[in-house]
């Protein structure tokens, strides 16, 4: 077992950038502020000074042009990693992502890849009301063409862009504006992660905790306080909310019997519903109790700590809900 | 139509061949359409072949070009086997983009042309991309970019042209100016209908010119192109031309004077570069009658191929939407 590091959820992020910088002269960096600024959330702060300001690109406001040239840079053989400031603002690019980036090797008749990255930090948490607070994941996770990844883990953060790059079809990636400051530890090699898989961030038989990002967290420290309880929670980190890797959380409904489905977005339509649906269709007899979402209160978020804190599931709701199944 | 240049007999012939395989191609499309072969929607380049024409003929092999919805000619004038594009109108396996696209979404990677894009305005940042990975990766290529005046009044075309400035990348904007956005009059489209002073309000360098004259695109277009790949700076190049038949098969053309299209049909580029040749002796009427004949040779060729060609089997529908699914 390699030696732990602790390492900070943005200097995990910035180390995989700095590494893939470093490794591919084709790698570059371009989006608002990540250059003279030094990343709206401090990500990318040094890059500029370490690798230059052709590496390293300030865009102007301009959402749908620089994600549609970075999906033509990526056609014409770079390898542009895209960072759109928030999430937020990442229905201006939608019709880049989808008609262009999502569906070019398709209509193309598999002629033509599209190999870009594009990040978005997202999540709710910072008191800043209905516009700068939302969870889309579910919008870009519809989207058959894109690969969709969740950064729920420190882990993630440094070694899922490797592997990004590395893919010959576009790839969205979620980061979690929230976790930024968290420590955690990680092997000091850490490297790669793939990104096609879930994984199992907690084994447990009683219950199947199934979630992605920030919901990752707050289900760990749930489960912990369930276990003080005698309850046993197998908790699932999604990653990858396309294409979801189904065998994983259909093996461990199986085993469970039982599954609670955490998320930020609103509740309707949302990552939950499709996996709900999935166990429904392929676990369904191996249920002992109804699947159970906790999503999003479907309110544009509002600006008060205590009302924005209601809008999305806490601990304390995943803990109840848990009990709720188990000891009806 | 004055003598701009002088012109070898032999390109004259052949620059009188390829307008007239696309006027020809387009309207045997037109006639395929009315019994079902081509279906969807087809959207006709006739009365605007100058452009393409003028244009593509001074690119290279390595240049990249990007078309519209309304692309048949530019992928003709780019040596797409015009059997590929017919057997993609009539969704054959055998089209040039796998029948997946069919007449809107024409591609060929070897012949460098992407597209065959559908979305107005939507393939204006791409084209600044690709322009910029060229320059990155010094390729020395450039990237040629077609849109009717309906993209101009985009969001897209506003941010492809302020970045395409900002970055000093080798792309040539051509605006294909029809005078119509669908149904919809440049003056009631445009607040400012001299269209090259918006690319002069991003500091790029702009010219108009009478679409309908081949000669004249053809100066304008060499003259821009020769710019752009010296300066590896952005160029805009406004044509006036204008469409002689419906937006697509579906327009009832409530929207305009039969009287204007008969005026503007006096113009016509084919006629008026057929007679030039003719008067200067640089071809006489049995070679214009060969031509004719080698033309319908031409069309049945590819009509015979997209006839010939087979339907991709259904079971094969999931492929194309990630590079792994996509072997062959």
């Amino acid at each position: 077992m390699s030696e732990m590091i602790k390492i900070t959820y943005r200097e995990a992020l910035k180390a995989g950038i700095r590494e893939a910088l470093t490794n591919d002269e084709r790698v570059f960096l371009m989006g608002e502020d990540v250059g003279r600024y030094g990343g709206a959330f401090a990500v990318s702060k040094g890059l500029l000074q370490e690798f230059g300001e052709d590496r390293v690109m300030d865009v102007p406001l301009s959402e749908s042009g620089f994600v549609g040239a970075g999906i033509g840079a990526s056609l014409a053989g770079m390898k542009p990693i895209v960072e759109v400031m928030t999430v937020n603002f990442g229905l201006l690019p939608m019709d880049q992502i989808v008609n262009n980036a999502a569906t070019m090797l398709h209509m193309s008749g598999g002629q033509i890849n599209v190999p870009v990255v594009i990040r978005m930090s997202c999540g709710i948490g910072k008191q800043l009301a209905a516009q700068h607070s939302h969870s889309w994941e579910p919008l870009f996770a519809h989207i058959p063409g894109l690969v969709v990844l969740s950064v729920g883990t420190h882990e993630d953060a440094r070694g899922m862009l490797h592997t990004a790059l590395e893919h010959p079809d576009p790839v969205i990636i979620f980061e979690y504006t929230s976790m930024l400051n968290r420590e955690a530890e990680i092997p000091a090699d850490a490297g790669p992660m793939d990104i096609s898989l879930a994984k199992v961030r907690r084994e447990g038989k009683d219950i199947s905790i199934i979630t992605y990002g920030i919901g990752v967290h707050k289900s760990m420290e749930a489960a912990e306080k369930l276990a003080e309880q005698g309850i046993d929670a197998e908790v699932i980190d999604l990653r990858v909310l396309r294409p979801l890797d189904e065998k994983c959380f259909l093996e461990s409904v199986v085993k469970t019997h039982r599954a609670l489905l955490v998320e930020e977005a609103w509740g309707s339509i949302n990552v939950s519903s499709e996996v709900s649906a999935r166990i429904m269709e392929k676990a369904f007899f191996d249920l002992d109790a109804p699947v159970k979402r906790l999503g999003g209160v479907e309110v544009p978020i509002p600006y008060p700590l205590h009302l924005e804190n209601a809008s999305v599931p806490q601990v304390d709701d995943i803990v109840n809900a848990v009990i709720k199944i188990l000891r009806p | 139509m004055e003598n701009q240049k002088n012109i070898e007999p032999q390109k004259a012939a052949d620059l009188l061949y390829q307008m007239l395989l696309m006027r020809k191609f387009e309207e045997k499309s037109a006639e395929l359409y009315t019994k079902e072969k081509i279906r969807g929607f087809l959207h006709l380049y006739i009365g605007e072949e100058a452009v393409a024409t003028g244009v593509i003929q001074t690119l290279k092999p390595e240049d990249y070009i990007l078309g519209t919805y309304r692309e048949h000619a530019h992928a003709l004038a780019r040596g797409v086997d015009a059997g590929a594009i017919m057997a993609e109108m009539y969704g054959k396996q055998e089209g040039c983009s796998r029948g997946r696209g069919g007449s809107m979404h024409l591609f060929d990677k070897e012949k460098n042309f992407f597209g065959g894009n559908a979305i107005v305005s939507g393939h204006l940042p791409m084209a600044t991309g690709m322009a910029l990975a060229s320059k990155k990766l010094k390729k020395g290529n450039i990237t040629v970019c077609f849109f009717g005046e309906g993209a101009a009044a985009e969001g897209e075309f506003h941010e492809a042209l302020n970045l395409a400035s900002l970055w000093k990348v080798p792309v040539l904007f051509v605006c294909e100016n029809n005078l119509y956005a669908m149904g919809t009059a440049l003056r009631y489209s445009h607040s400012m209908q001299e269209l090259e002073k918006k690319g002069q309000a991003y500091g790029i360098e702009s010219a108009a010119v009478d679409g309908m004259d081949l000669l004249r695109v053809m100066e304008a277009a060499t003259k821009a192109v020769d710019l752009v790949r010296s300066t590896g700076n952005p160029y805009l190049l406004v044509c006036n031309t204008y469409r002689f038949r419906a937006h697509s098969m579906f327009d009832a053309e409530l929207y305009r004077d039969k009287a204007e299209v008969e005026e503007w049909k006096k113009r016509d580029p084919i006629p008026q570069f057929r007679e030039y040749l003719l008067k200067e002796n640089l071809i006489n009427e049995e070679q214009i009658g060969e031509m004719e004949e080698r033309l319908k040779q031409e069309i049945q060729k590819a009509v015979d191929f997209a006839e010939a060609g087979t339907w991709e089997p259904e079971e094969d529908l999931g492929k194309f939407v990630y590079t792994q699914n996509s072997a062959s």
